[in-house]
């Protein structure tokens, strides 16, 4: 156990966190994004399926990752329209049609990848920082850094792109116009609507926010990865629509739930090859982080309350 | 689909080319018989499967939880049906068992005469569908047990045995430090295969950690499970399930060498996979397919062994491991083959 709290494991183990907390992170946002205007999309996971093979796909083509996250971005933003016009202008029920997408993506996805690609071909990972082409120079000193450097600059680009997007989205939510319009048609769509907010508007383009970020989310993995395989996501997008309630829509505490996820699955892998764990417990240790996190949903759910019109569709008749 | 042909009849060449050159190499007539258990590949040969000739007639079906393609447990039938001339109807990605059910039962209501169901867990549902189909066969595993049904054929690997040689090799390598292994759960051939890898390796003097993810699937975990074990100073790593290609992601990127099961694992890393024990399913379908043909439909249970041929350790040739190690390992596998050793199950 000793070993365990030395600083170079505890830093490698939060780095660990941290790869692991990435998708989870921005699939959140984006999700926390989309509930706030009243819209729960269950087909998140579906979403990040579509585009983690899209991204993973054009990178064994191009070889260029920048391209692999923008193809996952557009097939998030497509996948958002699809949704939006579905669920706000068709008025479909929203967790019915989260699912249809969800097993949409979960099936084209495996038959693109048995078509396109055939057997499973690992590809390169999403760089460091200082393995960047043009920039890596300047961030390749500060990644040398002893534990520092491995704590703060070892990580691929997306990471940042995640952590950065947590107080943009507090920013936006809380002091621009589009923002408040979100809250005001999660909360009260009728009164919104009746202040001359769009509420389908404001509500088209929170799905649009969300499932982009969802489609970051699933580039994200399977770059980081370097690798597609089928159901790649194995349920994260679902554990992602629980951490925006774990977080109480709120972006700092979605990614402190995204976090607590990463730091407990990260620490028991590092107990389980140091054998303080034993293998005969390793069932018991495999649901930790779920454990865990629905205790935490459990104590907070009677603290916090949800946007009041929540899955409701909204009509002017 | 001509150059298919003459990349295939290439391979085989190179295959048996290799294999002779290996039975050369060990000299004598004991030696060679080593070879029943081990095959080294050609640097640079691809690793196609070759198709055969057509064992039957009759009509198969496959129902399987991960991708056909997935360098692991599925793809090791669909390569052993292909060995045997035979293109069988495919389910597979169904981790859920229901629709696993729904696939099983719909292949026996449309008249497959022989339906593969292809993992432990769809047990329970084929109990309940077998006995509705007295004139389908059904060949399940992995698993020991025919349930007393009589239109189900059981198969199993004694994945153990494979397992204790990647070990014995995986400890060479180390020299006396520690070996990772990245398992998914603690069940059927994984368990298997990671206890005998972790005897052979530890017989050896290598100090061996087994981390247990969780998730037959989960690539991410497999792969942090990788980079944990990195922290402790691995040596060498292994590990089992469709999951184990994050975990070979790891080995490349740091050059630690790995060691497959289930499928050849060479296509995912050239430089370190070491060695792959690999599933011939075909070496006891064959045996299922001539019984069903002459009217037996089940009521059998076969495994996979060194002894017979089901089970090969077929070593990179790209990775120039050193003689006297490939004829320890084929020493081991004669050990094994002779009951000397028992690797533990």
């Amino acid at each position: 156990m000793s070993e365990f709290f030395t600083l170079s494991v505890l830093i490698a183990t939060f780095a660990s966190a941290v790869r692991l907390a990435v998708p989870y992170l921005l699939a959140a946002l984006g999700e926390t994004i989309g509930q706030r205007s009243g819209v729960l999309n269950l087909g998140v996971d579906g979403v990040m399926l579509l585009s983690a093979f899209g991204a993973y796909y054009t990178v064994i083509e191009t070889g260029s990752h920048l391209l692999g996250i923008g193809v996952g971005l557009l097939i998030g933003l497509f996948m958002g329209v699809v949704y939006a016009v579905v669920t706000v202008h068709l008025h479909a029920k929203q967790g019915i049609s989260g699912i249809g997408i969800f097993l949409f993506g979960l099936g084209f996805s495996d038959l693109l990848s048995q078509e396109l690609v055939g057997a499973i071909q690992p590809i390169k990972k999403l760089p460091s920082l200082a393995k960047l082409p043009l920039v890596g120079g300047i961030f390749e000193p500060l990644e040398d850094i002893k534990y520092l450097g491995q704590l703060l600059f070892s990580h691929n680009l997306m990471t940042y792109v995640a952590f950065a997007l947590v107080p943009t989205v507090t920013w936006m939510m809380n002091n621009t116009t589009f923002g408040l319009n979100i809250k005001a048609v999660g909360e009260n769509p009728q009164a919104a609507d009746s202040l001359g907010v769009s509420v389908g508007r404001t509500r088209f383009f929170a799905i649009l926010i969300g499932n982009a970020l969802a489609g970051l989310a699933g580039a994200t993995l399977s770059l980081q990865l370097g690798v597609f395989q089928q159901n790649l996501t194995n349920g994260l997008g679902f554990i992602a629509v629980a951490l925006v309630y774990f977080g109480a829509w709120r972006a700092k505490w979605v990614m402190a739930g995204a976090m607590l996820y990463g730091i407990v699955t990260a620490t028991r892998l590092q107990w389980q090859a140091r054998d303080i764990i034993p293998n005969s417990a390793s069932d018991l240790a495999a649901m930790t982080p779920a454990l865990i996190t629905i205790l935490a949903l459990v104590l907070l759910a009677k603290r916090v309350r949800g946007p009041a019109a929540l899955t409701k569709p909204f009509s002017r008749h | 689909m001509k150059t298919n042909r003459s990349r295939r009849f290439l391979t085989l060449l190179t295959a048996l080319l290799a294999l002779s050159m290996f039975a050369a190499a060990c000299g004598g007539s004991d030696d060679t018989e080593s070879a029943t258990g081990t095959a080294t590949s050609e640097c640079g040969t691809n690793n196609a499967v070759v198709k055969g000739d057509k064992v039957t007639d009759k009509t198969v079906a496959v129902v399987a939880p991960s991708d056909s393609q997935d360098l692991a447990f599925t793809q090791s039938m669909i390569d052993s049906l292909t060995r045997l001339g035979i293109e069988p109807q495919v389910t597979d990605g169904t981790f859920q068992v229901e629709v696993a059910a729904d696939a099983i039962r719909g292949y026996a209501e449309d008249g497959i005469n022989v339906v593969i169901v292809h993992g432990t867990q769809y047990g329970g549902s084929l109990a309940e569908i077998a006995p509705d189909f007295p004139e389908t066969s059904f060949i399940w595993g992995t698993s020991t047990s025919t349930q007393d049904i009589p239109n189900i054929f059981a198969y199993y690997p004694e994945a153990q045995q494979g397992g204790y040689v990647n070990g014995w090799i995986a400890g060479e390598l180390a020299d006396g430090g520690s070996i990772g292994v990245v398992g998914p759960v603690e069940a059927g051939d994984a368990v298997s295969y990671i206890n005998g890898f972790r005897a052979g390796a530890e017989a050896n003097g290598a100090d061996v950690a087994v981390t247990y993810t969780g998730s037959f699937s989960d690539v991410a975990l497999a792969t942090e499970a990788a980079e944990a074990f990195l922290t402790v100073g691995v040596e060498v790593l292994t590990g089992t399930s469709q999951s184990a290609v994050g975990a070979v992601n790891v080995a490349n990127e740091n050059k630690i060498p790995w060691f497959g099961t289930q499928s050849n694992q060479e296509a995912w890393s050239t430089d370190q996979v070491v060695a792959s024990q690999v599933y011939h399913w075909e070496v006891i379908l064959d045996d299922m397919f001539e019984m069903i043909d002459e009217g037996t439909l089940g009521g059998e249970a076969m495994s996979l062994t060194l002894e017979n041929g089901g089970l090969l350790v077929e070593i990179n040739g790209c990775y120039n491991l050193d003689s006297d190690v490939l004829s320890g390992a084929g020493d081991i596998v004669d050990q094994i083959i002779a009951g000397d050793i028992n690797p533990p199950a």
